[in-house]
């Protein structure tokens, strides 16, 4: 089942914490919304699950206009961020409960609840109450609690965001997998643009209220819409320069500005920390200076910190395994920076002038 | 007996002559202020003998009579400040409103002001010559001096202890249990009978039983109220000062060890709840995660 919420405006006092909003998950899609707390994102989730009213807009599931209908009647599964289990009741009851609201017989809800235990792999656990499992069995309760009413759409608010890293990354995978065995429209509020990434189709960047990108994470991460997308989606290094003749100029370095650009007075190269090369000599006439800070080999990748005089910046910078190994910096050494790809920004404002 | 000094101070630092010397007057205050009232209480309503003592106690119509007043004056306050309790609680945990905090600090007035000013100031508002009096009156309904005037005066001193228990367990608790029973399917009373009561049924039982224990002692509100008219509106603590005052001092006391015994017998509900919630969180362990 599709889900569309049109133009949505919520506030909370003088905070506008949506606005003017539309958004579409389309039938059988995991869509993640991404944002940074405060941007909106769980407020737009609880407003289509019906836990909050909208000032103004429309709230569709399918077609059906339901903005007005109460959360009971919506068919929504919602998971909470702090799993919300009944603390009272065993893994078992806690599964049934929304079968026993509906008054199902007791064999059915039996039969149920040991397939569920057996779709979120916690068969055996049926008699222990939530304050005896883990934080990962406890999310697994609760989203099987969610998938035993057999809802229209599933709704995650920060899933995994209680959770240690190592769990959170294996329940993530998890996620993916069961979305592909049960086909329910799912769209889930996260902070981590990973975890957004690795799990959804589609993800929704947000910020104030607002929309700042759609897309498949490739679409996303390849070629985000503005600076705060790419700032958002992990660490960049920032060169201020201006647009001249289809050229971004910064200092010495020059990088080619996306077609057809106008001159822009000031403009921002952004380049991530894996689009920049360190050799011991100038790659070209356009390689920085810079001088080693710190160098923070044990990872996928080495992480090295280094500075630039002439740019008056701090630059990050990721090497491979492979060229660390070749190339082995030390702190405080002097080597040379080659950005190989930038991302150019110039305000929309500046075109006019 | 070493908890208390690993807890807090370093035991190294405090002298232990010191830490002897504190709660031997700790149990000095308690031995003089309660332990020997207590025993007194009960030695001077024996002091005639056990027939006397049954005979003032359980078998005099007035002090029966008290002892049904206390009863029933106890067990409807109570009741109301259960549903009160409740309400406010929920109304106070889970929604912001204009005037919440101002409501907050209002439920604990009962507790700062003297219950001879909630008399004096219920007398004024329902007494004969009072603000509502003559409406009352021209509808036939009394209050002042009589049974619902002492239910009215125990309400208002007992209202805090069931509201108080609550409002910090279910502000901690937090809504989302309840959203998540409503995104369900429940409706809202199946949401506060299957989740919200059962959540927070011990902090409920715990108010029930300081309110009882507070509502079966009530003196001051209820003195101004009632008349004081012996086998009609004189409940046991009234009647323990009245036959006190009659110089029938194993009367006196008779009635109060059995009131005493009452506030004894709560005091040991809630000891033995608080030994029971206890036993009962620390059973489940994370074994096997």
């Amino acid at each position: 089942m599709s889900i569309r919420v049109e133009q949505v405006t919520k506030r909370f006092g003088a905070f506008t914490a949506l606005d003017r909003l539309t958004v579409e998950a389309k039938g059988g899609e995991l869509l993640a919304l991404l944002g940074p707390s405060g941007s909106g994102k769980t407020t737009l989730l609880r407003i289509i699950a019906g836990l909050e009213h909208a000032d103004e807009g429309v709230v569709r599931y399918e077609e059906e206009d339901v903005t007005g209908t109460h959360p009971r009647q919506r068919g929504v599964g919602f998971v909470f961020q702090h799993y919300a289990l009944f603390r009272h009741m065993t893994v078992f009851d806690n599964i049934g409960f929304g079968m026993r609201i509906r008054k199902e017989s007791r064999q059915v809800i039996t039969q149920r609840v040991r397939e569920l235990l057996h779709l979120v792999r916690l068969e055996g656990l049926e008699n222990r109450f939530p304050a005896q499992l883990s934080g990962g069995q406890r999310q697994r309760v609760a989203l099987a609690r969610a998938l035993a009413v057999q809802p229209k759409v599933l709704l995650l608010d920060e899933p995994f965001g209680a959770l240690d890293a190592k769990v959170r990354q294996e329940l993530r995978q998890w996620l993916r997998q069961l979305h592909d065995e049960v086909p329910i429209t799912t769209i889930f509020v996260t902070h981590d643009q990973e975890e957004a990434f690795e799990v959804a189709d589609r993800v929704v960047v947000m910020k104030s209220g607002r929309i700042e990108q759609v897309g498949s994470p490739q679409e996303v991460f390849d070629h985000p819409a503005n600076p705060f997308v790419m700032d958002f989606l992990g660490h960049v290094n920032v060169f201020h320069g201006r647009v001249h003749d289809g050229k971004m100029v910064a200092g010495g370095i020059e990088f080619n500005a996306p077609e057809n650009s106008a001159n822009a007075p000031n403009a921002t190269a952004y380049v991530r920390p894996h689009d920049v090369d360190l050799t011991r000599i100038p790659e070209s006439t356009e390689s920085i200076r810079v001088k080693i800070l710190q160098i923070n080999p044990a990872g996928a990748v080495a992480r090295v910190r280094c500075y630039s005089e002439e740019f008056g910046i701090t630059l990050q910078i990721d090497l491979s395994r492979d060229r660390y190994l070749a190339l082995k910096p030390v702190a405080g050494e002097e080597l040379f920076a080659s950005p190989r790809h930038a991302r150019i920004f110039s305000p929309k404002e500046d075109y006019s002038i | 007996m070493t908890e208390p000094a690993r807890r807090g101070f370093s035991r190294s630092r405090e002298p232990a002559w010191l830490k002897w010397l504190l709660i031997g007057i700790v149990y000095l205050i308690v031995v003089v202020l309660i332990i020997v009232p207590l025993l007194q209480v009960f030695s001077i309503a024996l002091s005639a003998g056990w027939n006397a003592f049954v005979q003032k106690a359980l078998v005099d119509p007035d002090s029966l009579h008290a002892m049904w007043m206390t009863f029933v004056v106890s067990s409807i306050s109570v009741t109301i400040n259960i549903f009160f309790g409740v309400a406010l609680a929920w109304a106070v945990a889970r929604f912001q409103f204009p005037g919440r905090t101002l409501l907050i600090s209002m439920v604990d007035l009962p507790f700062a002001i003297s219950p001879v000013a909630v008399g004096l100031m219920f007398m004024l508002l329902f007494g004969r010559q009072g603000f509502f009096g003559s409406t009352l009156e021209e509808w036939g309904i009394e209050i002042v001096f009589s049974t619902p005037g002492l239910i009215l005066a125990t309400t208002f001193v007992t209202l805090p202890f069931i509201a108080r228990e609550l409002i910090p367990v279910m502000e901690a608790i937090g809504p989302d249990e309840e959203l998540a029973a409503i995104t369900l399917g429940a409706s809202g009373w199946q949401m506060f009978w299957l989740v919200t009561i059962p959540n927070i049924r011990w902090a409920l039982l715990y108010g029930v039983i300081l309110c009882t224990a507070r509502a079966m002692g009530e003196f001051g509100a209820v003195s101004v109220l009632s008349g004081k008219i012996a086998g009609s509106t004189e409940t046991m603590p009234l009647r323990v000062d009245k036959l006190f005052h009659e110089h029938d001092e194993p009367g006196a006391f008779a009635v109060a060890s059995i009131l005493t015994l009452f506030a004894l017998m709560t005091l040991i509900a809630k000891a033995a709840l608080e030994h029971w919630v206890l036993a009962s969180i620390k059973k489940p362990d994370a074994d096997e995660l």
